[in-house]
């Protein structure tokens, strides 16, 4: 007991030693540029002359761009119709899979198949199947007899239902998994004592395992949410954001004035506000979370 | 009888629901590979043939001379494996400080650290962009690199695991004079080769699918990473889908074998972390 090493002084330096690597690269690259995107939102930098400051000139831009209200409209559009239809089918197949049906396994890798995938790899495959003249997509549904069979990605009124079905293909299996855990950490005892009291199939369902398993639901959608407003590499290689902007998305629009057109204060505001969306998204889920536990 | 039989039945319902759920989720894969041996002519066949008969291995020899897919191959593995091994030191040395080590200001800086998840990785690209290219590491591995080398992520799944290992153990080494660079290579990191793993597959495979960075940070195509130069050849043969779905069959193979391998630990590191997954 007398030779305890005492905690202290001498774990003090050794501490910082431990931690310099990640301190040095976490400033450099995630620490400081967090800083200098807010900074350089301010300006109008074209990276060829310096940075000229122009207050709140860009985002005043922003809020008077007919482009980027679209791009918020297209993007609002594919979260909302994203983020239900993937978790949904999610929590379908967790149920379904929770039931100890054979194959669990099996049908488990399948699910998550999709998620591991590059999504540069997986937007290739899908526009090859969404091809208007060649694609199997429409060559099942001449067979089935429409006669007319959408254009897709060259509509714009089904250029974005594409990309939506895309997104929910490679991310079903995503929530899928996060379902099945929530799903597992409910007590066996619940349902025994359900049981007694008559709690069967249905009853089962609503009124023991989805209360137990919100705090997973509601986990699940703000991850989604937060994945959803980040679309990008669907947009990029399946429509290049066409026909005529419209599946122009927010990271898409950030890319395009960062990188395409060098415009990085205007593209580092765009930055800002889905920074802003990301972190109200963050902020509501960490303050709900306690309410929505049921279980220690 | 009867209810049992309907039991049965349902539960033949289901199995049937989710084998259709596989033809979905598979389908492209195979229509993928399929489209990627077909001969020419038969691509544009309507109505399309779901297998040829006459399969071809041609794209599979004419893609390394459309483009440099070899080099692009090389790139991805060096910049997966070195930023993989990054992770794994940058992030286990954190963790060792905030789970077996006290000092000042510890809740606060892991605060930090976490807060960082919630920065999506699109704002921090144009500062990080105007540094690299400042720095004239645009085109280099360590512009790829150096970026990734660390994460959050990494580093709260790392220490969540450090936490679960008995304290008397790292003091009875402490006792009989082992320094704490000694515990952590000879005690903490052995015993932690789960964790470990489940973040090595994690970040192996996310930064193989990786795009936007190695996009805007390399302009020569001999520096591009798989995923971009996937994207060059759809630039450059738009309507030659075997030769794409070729492309796309090599880009995924990699990660589905290191999926199907390690499928336990990658879903383990997933669901664990939660924050960041993505």
């Amino acid at each position: 007991m007398a030779r305890r090493v005492p905690l202290g002084r001498q774990d003090e330096r050794v501490a910082w030693l431990f931690l310099a690597p990640s301190l040095i690269l976490f400033t450099t690259f995630t620490g400081l540029p967090v800083l200098a995107a807010f900074l350089i939102s301010f300006t109008q930098w074209d990276l060829f002359n310096p940075p000229r400051f122009v207050a709140l000139g860009n985002y005043l831009t922003l809020a008077r761009d007919g482009i980027f209200g679209k791009v918020m409209g297209n993007t609002a559009y594919f979260v909302l119709a994203s983020v239900p239809a993937q978790m949904i089918l999610g929590l379908l197949c967790a149920l379904a899979l929770n039931r100890g049906i054979m194959g669990q396994t099996f049908f488990r890798v399948a699910y998550f198949l999709p998620v591991v995938t590059s999504t540069i790899a997986a937007a290739l495959v899908w526009a090859w199947l969404f091809n208007t003249n060649f694609g199997l997509i429409n060559a099942l549904l001449s067979s089935v007899g429409v006669s007319d069979p959408p254009r897709w990605l060259g509509s714009t009124a089904w250029a974005m239902p594409a990309v939506i079905t895309v997104s929910v293909w490679q991310n079903v299996g995503y929530a899928m998994v996060l379902f099945l855990a929530g799903l597992q950490n409910i007590p066996r005892e619940l349902y025994d004592a359900g049981a007694i009291d008559g709690a069967k199939g249905w009853k089962r369902l609503i009124y023991i395992t989805l209360p137990l398993l919100s705090p997973t639901t509601f986990f699940v959608l703000i991850i989604s949410i937060i994945g959803s407003f980040q679309v990008f590499e669907l947009v990029f290689v399946m429509t290049n954001a066409g026909p005529a902007n419209a599946t122009n998305t927010l990271v898409f629009y950030i890319y395009q004035n960062g990188f395409q057109f060098y415009q990085m204060g205007y593209a580092s505001a765009a930055a800002m506000v889905l920074f802003l969306i990301v972190l109200v998204a963050t902020l509501v889920q960490y303050r709900l979370q306690t309410r929505w536990v049921h279980y220690g | 009888m009867a209810r049992a039989g309907r039991k049965t039945a349902v539960e033949w319902l289901i199995f049937a629901v989710l084998l259709t759920g596989v033809v979905l989720t598979c389908g492209p894969f195979a229509w993928m590979l399929g489209t990627s041996i077909k001969p020419d002519a038969e691509v544009f066949q309507f109505p399309p043939t779901l297998l040829t008969g006459d399969p071809k291995l041609d794209n599979y020899s004419e893609i390394f001379s459309a483009i440099p897919f070899g080099r692009a191959f090389l790139n991805s593995m060096i910049v997966c494996i070195a930023i993989t091994l990054a992770q794994l030191i940058v992030c286990s040395m954190a963790a060792y400080a905030f789970a077996c080590l006290e000092f000042r200001g510890r809740e606060a800086l892991f605060l930090i650290y976490l807060a960082a998840l919630m920065v999506p990785p699109q704002v921090t690209i144009i500062p990080n962009f105007i540094l690299v290219r400042t720095l004239g590491w645009i085109d280099t591995y360590q512009g790829l690199i150096l970026p990734f080398a660390f994460s959050s992520f990494g580093t709260f799944l790392l220490r969540q695991y450090f936490k679960t290992i008995p304290r008397e153990l790292i003091e009875a080494a402490r006792i009989d004079g082992a320094k704490h660079w000694q515990i952590y290579l000879f005690i903490v990191m052995p015993l932690s080769r789960a964790a470990l793993g489940a973040l090595a597959i994690f970040a192996f495979v996310s930064q193989w699918n990786n795009f936007l960075w190695p996009l805007i940070a390399t302009t020569r195509v001999e520096m591009q990473t798989v995923t971009v130069a996937l994207s060059t050849l759809q630039g450059q043969y738009n309507t030659d889908w075997p030769l794409l779905m070729t492309g796309s069959v090599l880009a995924v193979a990699p990660v589905i074998a290191v999926f199907i391998l390690g499928n336990r630990s990658f879903i383990a590191g997933l669901t664990a972390g939660g924050f960041g997954g993505r």
